[in-house]
């Protein structure tokens, strides 16, 4: 009665949350009801007694992904006056794709069978959720489950290809560089005579180079 | 009687409840008393004296501050975001405590007593991070919001190499359930097996809870108090609290699975007198003990080297001791059989990958 009851409460908060994502006029507040309908999945995967996948849902997307979402949702300024300009003319597009989308969903639910044929027969009873998982995942699955890791080490490798740059106006401190310093490689002893100073010269260590190999970072102009 | 509290639905509730707040309320005694510990440590280590003038030795001290937090004005700032402005705090404070559910106290004492214990853990503390992120975005302050994109930032770096420790561990248990992480430690706890991830494991930990010497997202000096600074009586004193909490919840999970959690140091007479909870809390308080220590120590971590210990020392080290702890246990014939998988169907288990 108690699973019952807070199946249909994860599934009405779930629906709502959905319906919230996409309703909401804020993009802060779009993305925390996002994080909600990820939490009331993992609910209704709970129910449905599986734990781990519950588990892995709630650390990989809400622990991980949606802190990426919110970190850079919250750092964008967006304008909603702007963002309200382009409707009229993306809709059909927006119509098209969704429109597309909701046919495979149609396609592929009147094709589902519940128990597929080739499925891997149950495991025995007594065997954890995460250890049925990993017997089939590591076993019948292996080629696929690699295959995953394969499509994700290569988009990772793209996001970094495509972000990381040098750039070289800024001065970065290399932490390995500054220990390898030593103090004879920068520090003259001077024996000046009394005085007469150091008659303006500059004393450098033998293999003296400048610090900074980089230009320095562009200044802004200051107006005189 | 018995039958009221195990088989029926309304029986079933009150015993859980009953449970949580034999589990909370001395949780919240413990945090309570943490902060007055905490300045006593850090004046001791300052040659100060202390708290000393509420009740005898200021034992008193807690209830006074908590009486003061409970009394003074809450104050909403006018452009905050109401709502989340004031969710934050809850969902914190609420975070620290519904992670005490898998905490085994006792061979198989804990209020839920899952079989994803570990991953449940993992996965409360990884959202430990949106309380901060929301209260700075809400306060609609700039210290606030960069205390807050510190800390996120911060958070999610130091859960990777979490994670990979917790699989370190995991790997010499063979189980997800933490009382059979502590049951596999009964003849070696892991801190000496597994040394150095037990000192990754800490060092994480500091910066999970934004302790000291990482507790940039606080930063007095240059964010005023961070993500706190718009907050004021009862939603501070929840901040407060949830940070206590999570750092009495991760010295736990420091003592569960490096330190044999409720285990005795060795298994003869004198020391098995001395009932598993207490061990627990014993080895709780040494955590605790060494948070404070390393407050009083050590200065402040700058931005920068706080991101390159966890991503480009802590990451690639755990990620090589993981490999090198499994291909050890695996060499060596070590690796813990799955007591699930005694009756495993035979075509799986032979390596039938069609």
């Amino acid at each position: 009665m108690i699973v019952t009851a807070f199946f249909y409460i994860f599934a009405a908060i779930l629906v709502a949350s959905a319906g919230m994502v996409v309703a909401a006029r804020n993009p802060v507040h779009a993305v925390l009801f996002l994080i909600l309908a990820f939490f009331n999945a993992a609910g209704l995967f709970l129910i449905a007694g599986a734990e781990f996948l519950a588990m892995i849902l709630v650390i990989v997307y809400v622990g991980a992904v949606a802190v990426l979402f919110l970190f850079v949702v919250m750092m964008l300024d967006i304008r909603f006056d702007q963002m309200r300009e382009g409707l009229q003319r993306y809709a059909p597009i927006g119509a098209a794709v969704g429109l597309v989308l909701f046919a495979e969903l149609v396609a592929t639910l009147a094709g589902l069978k519940i128990a597929p044929v080739e499925a891997a027969a149950p495991a025995a009873s007594g065997l954890t959720n995460s250890a049925e998982l990993g017997l089939v995942i590591y076993t019948r699955y292996i080629f696929l489950f690699q295959a995953c890791g394969i499509v994700l080490l290569v988009a990772m490798i793209g996001a970094i290809v495509l972000t990381l740059r040098e750039r070289v106006s800024s001065r970065k401190q290399d932490i390995a560089v500054q220990h390898a310093r030593h103090p004879a490689d920068t520090l003259v002893m001077a024996d000046p005579v009394a005085g007469s100073g150091m008659d303006g010269q500059i004393l450098r260590a033998p293999g003296w180079t400048p610090a900074l190999d980089k230009p320095a970072p562009a200044r802004l102009e200051t107006t005189s | 009687m018995q039958h009221f509290f195990f088989n029926t639905d309304l029986g079933f509730t009150i015993l859980t409840l009953a449970q949580a707040l034999a589990v909370l309320v001395p949780l919240l005694m413990g945090v309570a008393y943490l902060t007055y510990g905490e300045r006593k440590v850090l004046a001791a280590i300052q040659i100060r004296k202390g708290p000393n003038v509420t009740g005898p030795f200021g034992l008193m001290q807690p209830f006074a501050d908590a009486i003061k937090m409970l009394t003074k004005e809450t104050v909403i700032p006018a452009d905050a975001n109401r709502a989340l402005f004031l969710i934050a705090p809850i969902l914190t404070f609420a975070l620290a405590m519904i992670a005490w559910a898998v905490i085994p106290t006792n061979n198989g004492w804990a209020v839920a007593d899952l079989n994803v214990g570990t991953l449940y853990l993992f996965a409360i503390s990884s959202l430990g991070v949106y309380g901060i992120l929301i209260a700075g975005w809400a306060s609609n302050s700039k210290y606030a919001f960069l205390g807050g994109l510190r800390s996120a930032a911060q958070m999610v770096s130091y859960e990777v190499s979490i994670g990979l420790v917790i699989v370190c561990v995991l790997l010499c248990v063979g189980s997800l359930n933490l009382n059979d992480v502590i049951l596999a430690q009964r003849h070696v706890w892991f801190c000496i097996p597994l040394f150095p991830m037990f000192v990754v494991f800490f060092i994480s930990a500091l910066a999970e809870t934004n302790r000291a010497p990482f507790d940039l997202p606080e930063g007095e000096s240059e964010l005023v108090a961070g993500f706190m600074v718009e907050y004021s009586s009862l939603s501070f004193g929840l901040f407060f609290l949830g940070e206590y909490a999570n750092m009495i919840l991760m010295s736990a999970l420091t003592a569960i699975l490096f330190l044999g959690g409720w285990l005795a140091p060795f298994d003869i007479a004198p020391f098995t007198w001395i009932p598993g909870p207490l061990w627990l809390i014993a080895k709780i308080l040494c955590i605790l003990f060494v948070f404070i220590w390393v407050r009083g120590t050590f200065p402040r971590y700058r931005y920068d080297q706080l991101m390159r210990l966890g991503w480009k020392v802590f990451l690639p080290f755990s990620l090589a001791w993981m490999v090198l702890t499994a291909g050890f246990l695996m060499a060596t014939g070590l690796l813990p059989q799955n007591p699930g998988l005694a009756h495993t169907p035979p075509a799986i288990a032979s390596g039938d990958t069609k």
